[in-house]
């Protein structure tokens, strides 16, 4: 069929059930332990991109209701819909207060008596907006669960933060990886080398999403023998090899490591890379050579 | 036509700088699809030649035949309805648009009117292809949230449309972003290419290009093939036949901020201040980006210093360029470097001298 690349090897891929999802044990228990009493607590997932957040909830949700009922009782909203403190106040108030029909199995799903929101990308939400859905979590909590998904727990605040179940999604493991990437090629009929595979899992540093995403175009480029070059072409990496002696003292590591933690909160910032990496230098050089820094 | 435009390749087999680049996108399309791309270089190494070229190499002829729109959206924001206007450029099967002109609003283009370019499934005439792209110029000026709005509809929507994004840095683009594209990145053209296109294009023109006259042009375009091409024709016209050792003129804008750069070494008085502040409303007034002229002042200034203060001096010059992003104003805050400058040059004149 034309036209469903990218999303089809991954949605092929993407775990169905909450027992298949890689790596995440503790998530996995208390979510199974969910799926059997039909009850939960409101949950805020967090960990870095890839390791399968959004798939653990949107697996949970279609196990606890089942293809029939999913639509009228899941609400996920994500930052590509507007959700400033307006939608909070009206929209997403207005799903969490409808009641519905008690515990009753349907289908084989356990169907419990609440809805659920899911709010992807939860920490792109302003402060505003999450402040006020503290009294809808409480108040609807009878009939509504929440999970909030984010990168960096640091940006929730703190009252939503303690009125969730918290669950850390760690990076994947390499060996966890490998064995992910060659279910793949397994089933999409590629042909990978130990040494791609390993090069493989470590430019994506524990990111699948992003593993696969290189697997594909290398797989588009490349033809169904991919080699680890090729992989490294692809993902427009390129090594900067920094040979340093070792007598580098702790001061002036800790110098080094002071400056670039500067010059991070500046690009964040948005500022130009040119005059930073030259700061970075520079700073680098003084260290190094004992300067007096007093600039 | 200028030559820039004339000589631009429009297919990917005539592509003279990245053949390597293009023979793999190339490869990329011909399988009936292709995954969302990220083009990521400095200005003038190409960028828009290669998307375009690709676009024809997906669609055919049809890709060329763009249209000029400008169109306005109203978007439903709660209480109160935003109005956007925006440029687009769109053939049947691509739209191209640039959401950082919205300013701060680009989060509403993304989250409304790019959600429903991407919804809309094209109408398949001949049953060519499945998707449509949506070309995304400068992805690294939109702002956090905007790009945070864009994950989601790329993935939703791949079924119906690819996007291609387009962007001079990718530090600035998200990492959320970069993992679901192939980010394609295209260097700087070496001076070897551009003296290769130079020559190219003078045959093209048959014009008699002396020895060596085209490896200056290279050199003083600061690898950016379009800038290279650009002069080269500004040479045609001031002066034709070529003589060996005419005169290539730099950017009038260079001149200046080297001229300013002389200023600050040859005096360091508050008075010297104000007729620097002087200038450099001359240029923002001309509309240069204050970080280029920041980055060319440092440059000028580096040449003529002694290493230590360099060091110094590129510091403060990170430190200024940093404050300048996060507040409005771009004249005090290149004037503060200025500023800094001339006390850390007086201090060590001083300290030398006596």
């Amino acid at each position: 069929m034309a036209g469903a690349g990218k999303s089809r090897k991954r949605r092929t891929i993407r775990p169905k059930q909450v027992k298949d999802v890689a790596h995440q044990e503790e998530v996995v228990r208390v979510l199974t332990n969910t799926l059997e009493t039909a009850d939960c607590p409101h949950m805020l997932f967090y960990g870095p991109p890839g390791t399968g957040k959004t798939t653990t909830a949107l697996a949970i949700a279609h196990q606890l209701f089942g293809p029939e009922l999913y639509k009228s009782r899941v609400l996920e909203l994500n930052a590509s819909d507007d959700r400033g403190i307006n939608v909070v106040r009206t929209k997403i108030k207005d799903f969490a207060a409808v009641a519905v029909g008690s515990n009753y199995r349907q289908g084989g799903y356990p169907c419990p008596s609440f809805k659920i929101i899911i709010l992807d990308e939860a920490d792109s939400m302003t402060e505003d907006a999450q402040n006020a859905l503290r009294r809808t979590m409480e108040t609807y909590s009878k009939v509504t669960r929440f999970v909030f998904i984010c990168n960096y727990i640091s940006r929730i605040i703190e009252p939503l933060a303690s009125r969730c179940a918290k669950f850390r999604f760690k990076p994947l493991s390499e060996e966890i990886m490998t064995h992910r990437i060659l279910h793949i090629c397994n089933e999409e009929g590629l042909n990978l080398g130990g040494e791609a595979l390993s090069t493989l899992s470590s430019i994506s540093q524990g990111d699948l999403r992003r593993a696969i995403t290189y697997l594909q175009s290398g797989a588009r480029l490349f033809g169904s023998t991919i080699t680890s070059t090729d992989l490294l072409n692809v993902s427009g990496l390129f090594d900067i090899v920094v040979e340093a002696d070792n007598d580098i003292t702790d001061m002036q590591k800790a110098k080094i490591c002071k400056c670039l933690a500067e010059t991070d909160k500046r690009l964040v910032d948005g500022a130009d890379e040119y005059l930073q990496l030259l700061d970075v230098a520079s700073n680098t050089i003084c260290a190094l050579s004992e300067m007096a820094q007093d600039f | 036509m200028l030559w820039v435009d004339k000589y631009r390749p429009k297919s990917l087999d005539k592509v003279i700088v990245h053949e390597d680049i293009a023979q793999n996108l190339k490869k990329l399309v011909t399988e009936q699809d292709c995954p969302h791309l990220l083009f990521y270089g400095p200005s003038g190494s190409g960028k828009k030649t290669l998307i375009m070229a690709l676009l024809k190499q997906i669609y055919g002829a049809s890709a060329e035949k763009v249209k000029v729109e400008n169109r306005a959206w109203k978007v439903d924001a709660g209480s109160r309805t935003i109005d956007l206007e925006l440029t687009t450029l769109s053939s049947t099967n691509h739209v191209e648009l640039t959401p950082s002109d919205a300013g701060f609003q680009d989060r509403y283009i993304v989250q409304e009117i790019i959600k429903e370019m991407a919804k809309n499934r094209p109408i398949d005439t001949k049953g060519k292809k499945g998707y449509k792209v949506l070309v995304l110029n400068e992805v690294d000026k939109l702002s956090r949230e905007a790009q945070h709005s864009l994950r989601r509809t790329m993935e939703k929507y791949s079924s119906s449309c690819r996007l291609i994004l387009c962007c001079n840095s990718s530090s600035k683009v998200t990492e959320a972003i970069k993992s679901r594209c192939l980010n394609v990145r295209i260097n700087a053209p070496s001076q070897e290419e551009i003296v290769k296109v130079l020559e190219f294009v003078a045959k093209k023109e048959s014009l008699q290009l002396p020895l060596g006259f085209a490896a200056r042009i290279a050199e003083k375009s600061n690898r950016s093939l379009r800038r290279a091409i650009l002069s080269l024709e500004t040479c045609r016209v001031q002066n034709y036949p070529f003589t060996s050792n005419q005169v290539i003129s730099p950017m009038d804008w260079e001149e200046y901020v080297a001229e300013i750069a002389t200023d600050v070494m040859k005096e360091q008085s508050p008075k010297r201040l104000f007729l620097v502040r002087g200038k450099v409303y001359e240029l923002l007034v001309n509309c240069i980006p204050p970080e280029v002229i920041l980055k060319k002042l440092l440059h000028e200034l580096l040449k003529k210093l002694d290493s230590e203060l360099k060091l110094e001096v590129c510091h403060w010059a990170a430190y200024y360029e940093h404050r300048m992003r996060l507040g409005q104003k771009a004249i005090f805050h290149i004037e503060a470097f200025v500023a800094k400058f001339m006390s850390i040059y007086k201090n060590f004149l001083i300290s030398t001298f006596g």
